[in-house]
């Protein structure tokens, strides 16, 4: 309500490129949030990661079957199925209604990232499911045998051309809210999600193929690591107090370990390429940091939803900034 | 659809598709009159059949119901203030903050009577019907719909309880039923106005602080109460979601507010998250193909 509320009615901006003055004060309604924070559980920050780790895999197939190497096609297509069978689960099981799953299937909708997101799931399931279920064509009897390598070739493909949909649609799920620091992540979010979507496939490599056929695995750690460090760096450096829920508390220890075993995987890649143990040691810590990466960024909406500052100083902050430019205070195109 | 399907002034019905669409209907909650009986909590539990919230005493104020929730479509505000901000209208001059013993006297009746700087500012909230809501932007079941009214409903018939609606809003109005997993929230009286009835709460209100009617009347009535408040030199009154240019493309449910929208829980400048979707589309797509990119460089790159 007034002045001083309950909760800390002080809020400070940490650090941040941006020069900005936050408000030394705000107001609020006994110190209750005034957006509400989301009510999915951890299951859709498991998806978050799952759904870029079937994303990462089927891209890994893919380049290792074009360029002629068996493993890293073999465990990138059984990865991309088992990865899509937990994303399916986790996404059913957060639901109100999971008996109503198939609800989602009533619309296609452009402006539900969600419905977007399920149609690109179901697209990407038929396509590596088949090429997951081709890898078993040499126990199968006769005509199977030869139908099913190039359906699951043709799935394969199928699949990595929809894996970047798969990978990055989920930043857009969580930018398209009111959760102050998911929406004020919006252009970083889908390149630390890609990122952490290559860095986890490529770890899957890492871990599955011969020291020969690793090469690419581990350039591609390299690659997605950048765009994950970088991405993560900007959000928690440039969206002045917005940035504040993802260095603090539960979000920030995760996203802290996230970028530690980033760089251990890394490092283990790059410089451990004769060891094979190294090597699925770098690949087990990838996979880890984009775990610990997908719950921190959910965390740190969930924790900027909960703090009625992270609604309100932004919010004032831009009313401030219009007023200064002379617009009037409620310019349709303004900010 | 027309231009300004995703943000921006728009007369929803019609960019829904209905045709022949009545005039849009809408609430005017003018708190300067609010008394805080909690009718209208009361009569929109009763009409809509809305389960008990549990018993909660916040410890803050007259309020324990706390906010808008999936139990409770109307939501009365208590607020407490010293120092009001004006002279003799809603309360005046110094003096101890003792409330004192209830006079016999109805308030206001004698001029000399001694008052306080304490004001209690009192408002019933509710789901704004935004114009661009973006509860319904998201909702991918489609179970949230706009009606003939242009207003935003909930067919719990459909919804699956994907929660995608309650981060959307941008004023946190829609919520998730515990027991029941679906999202619940304001109709509007649907299945009422539908009738010519007026909703509940406003049929309900004692003091007509909430104003059902043609949204456009609405505004005009609204414009004439603030000015007639800041002729008795209440200069704090203002309206809040009445502005078919801000960030939501104005509030079919609108308010009249004594102070900062944020001292009674609502955002100061709300915008609806979907203005911004196509440049976070723009933004996957680029992440995309720079993951693309990424994969092509990784197989050809370095030594073959
Ligand atoms: S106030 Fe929230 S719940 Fe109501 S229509 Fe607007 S976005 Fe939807
Ligand atoms: S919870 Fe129900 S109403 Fe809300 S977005 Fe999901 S399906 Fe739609």
């Amino acid at each position: 309500m007034s002045r001083g509320s309950p909760r800390g009615g002080r809020g400070r901006g940490r650090g941040g490129d941006r020069p900005m003055v936050p408000p030394a004060e705000f107001r609020s309604y006994y110190g209750r949030p005034i957006v509400r924070p989301p009510v999915w559980h951890h299951d859709i920050a498991a998806y978050l990661f799952t759904g870029g780790l079937a994303a990462g895999s089927a891209l890994l197939a893919a380049g290792g079957d074009a360029t002629g190497r068996p493993a890293l096609r073999r465990a990138g297509r059984v990865t991309a199925l088992g990865a899509l069978v937990a994303s399916t689960y986790f996404l059913i099981n957060d639901l109100g209604r999971p008996a109503r799953f198939h609800h989602m299937l009533r619309v296609a909708k452009p402006t539900s990232p969600m419905s977007m997101g399920t149609w690109i799931l179901s697209a990407f399931g038929a396509a590596a499911g088949v090429s997951a279920v081709a890898e078993a064509a040499p126990l199968l009897p006769g005509p199977l045998r030869r139908l099913l390598p190039p359906l699951g070739t043709a799935g394969q493909y199928g699949a990595a051309v929809l894996a970047p949909a798969l990978a990055t649609y989920t930043a857009v799920l969580l930018a398209d809210t009111a959760t102050p620091s998911w929406h004020a992540a919006y252009p970083e979010l889908p390149l630390i999600f890609g990122g952490s979507a290559l860095a986890s496939g490529a770890g899957v490599g890492l871990i599955a193929a011969p020291p020969s056929e690793a090469g690419p695995a581990r350039r591609m750690a390299v690659l997605g690591a950048a765009f994950e460090l970088y991405g993560a760096h900007r959000v928690e450096t440039t969206k002045g107090i917005l940035s504040e829920p993802y260095t603090r508390g539960r979000a920030g220890r995760w996203l802290r370990a996230g970028r530690a075993l980033t760089v251990l995987g890394v490092a283990g890649a790059v410089l451990g390429r004769r060891s094979r143990v190294v090597s699925a040691l770098s690949g087990a810590s990838l996979l880890a940091a984009s775990l610990a990466t997908r719950f921190g960024v959910f965390d740190g909406g969930v924790a900027s939803a909960a703090d009625p500052k992270y609604t309100v100083i932004p919010q004032r902050e831009r009313l401030a900034r219009r007023a200064e430019d002379g617009q009037p205070v409620r310019d349709p195109r303004a900010t | 659809m027309t231009g300004n399907s995703l943000y921006g002034p728009l007369d929803p019905a019609p960019d829904a598709g209905w045709t022949d669409a009545p005039p849009r209907m809408g609430f005017f909650t003018d708190t300067s009159v609010c008394i805080g009986c909690k009718a209208c909590e009361v009569a929109c539990k009763e009409w809509n059949l809305v389960p008990d919230d549990g018993f909660d005493l916040l410890g803050t104020s007259y309020d324990n119901t706390g906010g808008l929730s999936a139990n409770s479509w109307r939501h009365v505000a208590f607020i407490e203030q010293r120092g009001a901000p004006h002279g003799d209208v809603l309360g005046a001059a110094a003096g101890p903050q003792f409330l004192g013993m209830p006079g016999r006297d109805l308030p206001g009746r004698d001029p000399d009577a001694p008052r306080t700087d304490f004001r209690w500012l009192m408002m019933s909230n509710v789901c704004k019907h935004c114009t661009h809501a973006g509860c319904l932007d998201v909702c991918p079941t489609g179970s949230l719909f706009r009606t003939e009214f242009g207003t935003v409903v909930v067919q719990e018939d459909i919804c699956n309880g994907c929660g995608y609606c309650i981060p959307a809003c941008p004023y946190g109005v829609i919520d998730q039923r515990g027991d029941d997993g679906r999202a619940w929230k304001c109709t509007l009286c649907y299945d009422r106005i539908g009738d010519g009835l007026s909703p509940a709460c406003a049929t309900a209100c004692p003091t007509q602080s909430i104003q059902y009617g043609e949204l456009s009347q609405l505004r005009e009535r609204a414009a004439d109460r603030v000015a007639h408040l800041h002729g008795q030199g209440v200069g704090e009154a203002r309206l809040y979601g009445h502005d078919p240019s801000d960030g939501v493309g104005g509030d079919g449910a609108f308010f009249l507010l004594l102070d900062e929208p944020e001292v009674y829980g609502l955002p100061p400048d709300p915008i609806v998250p979907t203005r911004d979707l196509p440049a976070m589309w723009r933004r996957a797509g680029l992440a995309g193909l720079a993951m693309a990119a990424a994969v092509v460089v990784s197989f050809l790159g370095g030594r073959p």
